[in-house]
């Protein structure tokens, strides 16, 4: 599906800085959004969201997981998943060699991590994707940990939150497959609705092309963070398509609840809160 | 039809004239005829020759051949009679998929599909076969009535892919290819899905959820365009070729990961070359498997709708150390 590589280097950059801790330039960091220097400290005891603009900057499946869950509560499952290389899919360097790399640079198997957690003394079933491993896209092992995790929440009838961020949709890599993945998880979520199942989806910078086309967009609740880049084409397919300008806020949090698909936009902060209060509503 | 040759088509191109300048003589010598004879083996030879060696970047052309044919041409050629559901009743009436009441000989069916257009007009008012998100709530509305009322759907994929601009954004693009895959795959009626000619990613799976799920045989289903595939690899669709080789997207490699069913089989020198034919195997195809999926209670139906694409996918599972292939 389509790619947005201008979202990835903003990742990438906010990546690099943050393993650069502890040398001298890794105090400071600058915010992608109004390209600021910021003081670091600052920025993560906010949840890194930037001092100055309140730009949410990219957290890690494991960071989200910590400032969502109550405190040790977080059981992972399915761990052992790993990608295989089902084309033998090679560009510039080959898709196994892309693997492992992004494997030492994330500290993750694959762009998912899922499990069961409390929050406010609640269990749920929790999936975050990573942005950080291969832009978050969805190959057959993301699909595989979120079925398996939307399967868990039916049987055991736990309330569901999927946190996304993928600025890659479906991986390329892994070709058909990884399209299949979309119909896969979205069946699943279908048999969860049947069973009355609640489904939070929660948007974060960004979620695009297969992702927000399959289980993204299917939650019973939808939230997403503010200014957000959310959409299915990436913006260069489209400017390059109708050829004209993209308007202000296009394809941001803003822009998808003004047409109304979306339920709430919510800042990091308050995030685990609202999504108690959606289980208080809504959960069994 | 004048026949449009693909640049690697040139040989056959050439053998045709040859024919054709033969056929046109006046008189008929028994010497002639034996030429003509020998011309129309060598035409048919080098056509399979050429056709059994296509690369995945020669069957893109022939999935997109301008004389290929079209879901509306089979809707007139496969179906007895076709009666046109317009709308979403919400925004508009899509040109880009169209949806209706058919007849299969007595069977009553809803069926749709994509629908490029032959000429440059019909092209701009479909978008090219690029559907909108009202195109895609139409055919799931219709889906859900067919549904009530009993009736199979069949469905034929053929765009490059979901419509990429401002308007499809404001609409929902990405919420409604991801609510027709959901209702899809409970919907308590068969469904059998062919892709027809080009299987674009998200714009083609929004209405590939089904029973059986099949492909022509020189058509392609793939995650990006080989074109967008090599924009973000290589920078430029000069590589698309390229990436076409990367992408084992062909009805064969689909075939072989357990992403298809079947594989219709194409006539000689591909669809474009004989409507009638092609027309005749795909209703034979849909009589068969209609039949067979009309005699499973809508139960098992379901359940097994559902493990079809819950097979789907390759990965590695560490301790255990196995491989879960596709059966
Ligand atoms: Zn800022």
């Amino acid at each position: 599906m389509d790619q947005t590589p201008t979202t990835t280097s903003e990742i990438n950059t906010n990546n690099s800085t943050r393993k650069k801790r502890g040398v001298p330039e890794g105090t400071w960091i600058q915010c992608p959004s109004c390209k600021k220097t910021v003081f670091r400290k600052e920025v993560e005891k906010r949840l890194n969201v930037c001092t100055e603009c309140g730009f949410h900057l990219y957290v890690s499946a494991k960071q989200r997981i910590s400032q969502v869950l109550d405190e040790g509560t977080f059981e992972e499952w399915d761990a052992d998943l790993v990608s295989v290389d089902p084309l033998g899919f090679s560009d510039s360097r080959s898709y196994k060699e892309r693997l492992v790399a992004e494997q030492k640079k994330t500290g993750l198997k694959d762009a998912v991590v899922t499990g069961s957690g409390m929050i406010r003394a609640r269990r749920v079933a929790i999936g975050v994707t990573d942005s950080g491993f291969i832009m978050g896209s969805m190959g057959s092992v993301v699909g595989e940990k979120l079925t398996r995790l939307v399967e868990k929440a039916t049987e055991r009838n736990l309330p569901l939150i999927i946190i996304s961020g993928s600025g890659g949709g479906a991986r390329m890599h892994e070709g058909i497959l990884s399209l299949m993945q979309m119909a896969k998880v979205s069946a699943a979520l279908a048999k969860f609705h049947e069973a009355n199942g609640l489904f939070i989806s929660v948007l974060t910078n960004p979620t695009m092309g297969g992702v927000a086309a399959s289980f993204a967009s299917l939650g019973d609740v939808i939230l997403a963070e503010p200014r957000a880049l959310i959409g299915f084409a990436g913006p260069r397919t489209i400017k390059a398509t109708i050829r004209i300008e993209l308007p202000d806020e296009f394809q941001t949090s803003e822009f998808l609840l003004k047409h109304g698909f979306i339920d709430r936009i919510v800042h990091r902060e308050r995030l685990k809160s609202e999504i108690a209060t959606v289980i208080d509503y809504c959960g069994k | 039809m004048t026949m449009d040759y693909l640049s690697f088509e040139q040989p056959i191109a050439d053998l045709q004239s040859e024919l054709d300048a033969l056929t046109k003589a006046e008189v008929t010598t028994p010497e002639l005829a034996e030429q003509i004879r020998q011309l129309r083996q060598k035409l048919t030879q080098t056509t399979r020759e050429i056709y059994d060696n296509l690369t995945p970047w020669q069957i893109v052309q022939v999935a997109r051949h301008k004389n290929r044919p079209y879901t509306t041409d089979y809707l007139a050629m496969v179906f007895r009679e076709f009666v046109e559901l317009h709308g979403d009743r919400k925004f508009g009436d899509d040109r880009a998929l169209r949806v209706g009441f058919a007849r299969l000989d007595e069977q009553k069916v809803l069926v749709l599909g994509h629908q490029k257009g032959r000429d440059f007009k019909e092209r701009s008012q479909n978008f090219f076969g690029c559907a909108h998100p009202e195109g895609y709530r139409k055919v799931m509305a219709k889906m859900k009535l067919a549904a009530k009322f009993g009736l199979p759907i069949i469905t034929f994929i053929d765009t490059p892919g979901a419509y990429p601009g401002i308007g499809a954004e404001e609409r929902g693009q990405a919420q409604v290819i991801a609510e027709n895959m959901f209702e899809m795959s409970r919907l308590p009626t068969p469904i059998i899905c062919v892709v027809i000619g080009e299987g674009g990613s998200g714009g083609a799976l929004g209405i590939g959820v089904g029973d059986r799920v099949a492909m022509l045989q020189y058509s392609y289903y793939s995650v990006i365009s080989p074109e967008g595939c090599a924009g973000i690899l290589w920078k430029s669709h000069e590589y698309a070729p390229k990436a076409a080789d990367c992408l084992k997207f062909t009805s064969k490699d689909l075939k072989g990961f357990g992403i298809v069913d079947d594989v219709i089989e194409e006539p000689l020198g591909g669809a474009h070359r004989d409507h009638q034919h092609m027309a005749a195997t795909l209703r034979s195809y849909l009589k068969k498997n209609l039949k067979e999926l009309l005699t499973v209670p809508v139960a098992t139906l379901l359940e097994r709708r559902y493990e079809k694409f819950r097979r789907m996918g390759q990965f590695l599972e560490l301790p255990a150390a196995q491989t879960t292939a596709p059966t």
